[in-house]
């Protein structure tokens, strides 16, 4: 990190953390709910949306002297649809029992408040290295609490991670289950990804004061 | 006022990126087109091996499992022994490639005497199974799936899937616990055809008796479950005596 000034860095480190996009400014949250149920679909998408993010807001910041300010929002929407055209293409061409699994979701990347946000926010204001390095941090901001919650929910609801049954079999009845443990189907279902997010967000907060929000 | 406020200057800035996207994303479409279509024709063998009960289904465990795709093409052929399609009411031996070819989308746009239904037949241990493709509406968009039948009109397995259905609600059609539901299912009802119903509040919710033309509906899908009966419904009805014709034939 020596390459970097003390400011570039904090732009990527800092949404990994005590800025983060989802228990933090709580952007991004239908997409982390949606798609966690397994942790290979969280990284793909947390991959996806690196990509997204880290080209887009170099193309936006790229252009942000001569893009019209009528037409800015449009503009930034072209640039996200086109990009998330291009992941939506590969994946379907290179990955495509995973892309008909995110199946709406890749789409859903155009809709997620975390770039337009980033676009408008920052992209628009700064240069494109600061852009890429704020694009990436947010990315990896949000794709690491994507990747919590789909340890978390893998390994409890289908006792397995990245597929392989880490907990024994559970219908042979080997390993953990053996002891009678058994699955927790509710934590494959949406609800119980809030209630991770949830407990991130406590966990995180009470750890650091600072981020408690004053009523 | 900066020169990028002015009407004139907004105008030529869309234009431009609207083709310069448009050339980019066509040229991408263009790139990958060989590689997706492939991937579509190995999902379609797939589909219709599991309709067949070729599938790598594990006893206990409710998740679909298909031939792996680097091995679905020779499978296919090895299953697959004959193709054929109607038209007009009139059954022509065609090769594999040409049935297989067929959009069940396309098709079901064209009028009747126009419209090609392509049915696959398979030999598995020694027994025929005549593979139909279906399509028809769900709730939101298109479904659509194979069932298998055998010489009897006996369904030997089904396949279903969803463009659009609710997740959690309408998707569930392309789960295990209510595919699983048809196989052994009848399709005729003593000599007369009646086709399956999805049907809710039915008398058998565990699916013990294979006679009354019906399965057990999903709760919270109404409207998916009668498109699946109205689906086969519809679809069923134009095979039946083709394949009493291919029966009498062998």
């Amino acid at each position: 990190m020596a390459i970097l000034s003390k400011k570039d860095q904090r732009l990527i480190l800092d949404p990994l953390a005590d800025d983060n996009p989802i228990t933090i400014q709580v952007l991004g949250i239908c997409s982390a709910l949606a798609i966690t149920a397994q942790l290979k679909a969280s990284i793909v998408m947390a991959i996806a949306v690196l990509f997204v993010m880290g080209v887009g807001n170099v193309v936006i910041s790229l252009m942000r002297n001569i893009i019209p300010s009528k037409i800015r929002i449009i503009v930034q929407l072209i640039v996200v649809a086109t990009l998330v055209i291009i992941v939506d293409q590969v994946l379907k061409a290179y990955a495509y029992s995973l892309s008909k699994e995110l199946s709406v979701f890749v789409g859903l990347i155009i809709t997620n408040c975390i770039i337009m946000g980033r676009f408008e926010a920052f992209a628009l204001a700064n240069g494109p290295a600061r852009s890429f390095l704020d694009g990436i941090g947010n990315a990896l901001g949000y794709g690491v609490i994507l990747i919590i919650i789909g340890f978390f929910r893998e390994l409890l609801g289908s006792g397995t991670l990245l597929g392989f049954k880490v907990l024994g079999d559970p219908i042979e009845k080997t390993g953990l289950y053996s002891i009678g443990y058994e699955n927790n189907g509710f934590m494959l279902l949406s609800p119980m990804a809030l209630i991770v997010v949830g407990l991130i967000i406590w966990v995180q907060r009470s750890r650091n004061k600072a981020l408690i929000e004053e009523n | 006022m900066a020169k990028t406020d002015g009407n004139v200057y907004t105008v030529i800035f869309a234009t431009i990126m609207v083709i310069a996207v448009g050339g980019i994303l066509s040229a991408l479409a263009v790139g990958l087109k060989p590689a997706i279509s492939e991937n579509e024709r190995f999902e379609k063998q797939q589909n219709i091996l599991y309709a067949m009960g070729v599938n790598e289904n594990v006893e206990g465990d409710n998740a679909v499992n298909f031939i792996p795709t680097d091995k679905v093409e020779a499978e296919f052929k090895n299953y697959i022994k004959e193709s054929y399609i109607i038209q007009n009411g009139k059954l022509d031996n065609v090769a594999d490639s040409i049935a297989f070819k067929i959009d069940m989308k396309k098709q079901s746009k064209l009028s009747k005497s126009e419209r090609k239904l392509p049915l696959f037949i398979g030999e598995r241990d020694g027994g025929k199974y005549y593979v139909i493709p279906m399509y028809g509406k769900g709730l939101w968009d298109a479904i659509w799936g194979y069932v298998a039948l055998d010489k009897d009109l006996v369904v030997q397995g089904v396949y279903f899937d969803h463009k659009g259905e609710t997740p959690g609600l309408g998707a569930n059609i392309k789960e295990r616990y209510f595919m699983d539901d048809f196989t052994g299912e009848q399709i005729m009802s003593k000599t007369q055809y009646a086709g399956i119903s999805v049907a809710k509040g039915n008398n058998d919710p565990k699916n013990d008796d294979k006679t009354d033309n019906e399965v057990d509906a999903l709760a919270g899908a109404t409207i998916t479950g009668d498109g699946v009966s109205a689906m086969i419904k519809s679809t069923l009805k134009l095979y039946i005596p083709h394949i009493k014709e291919l029966n009498k034939k062998s």
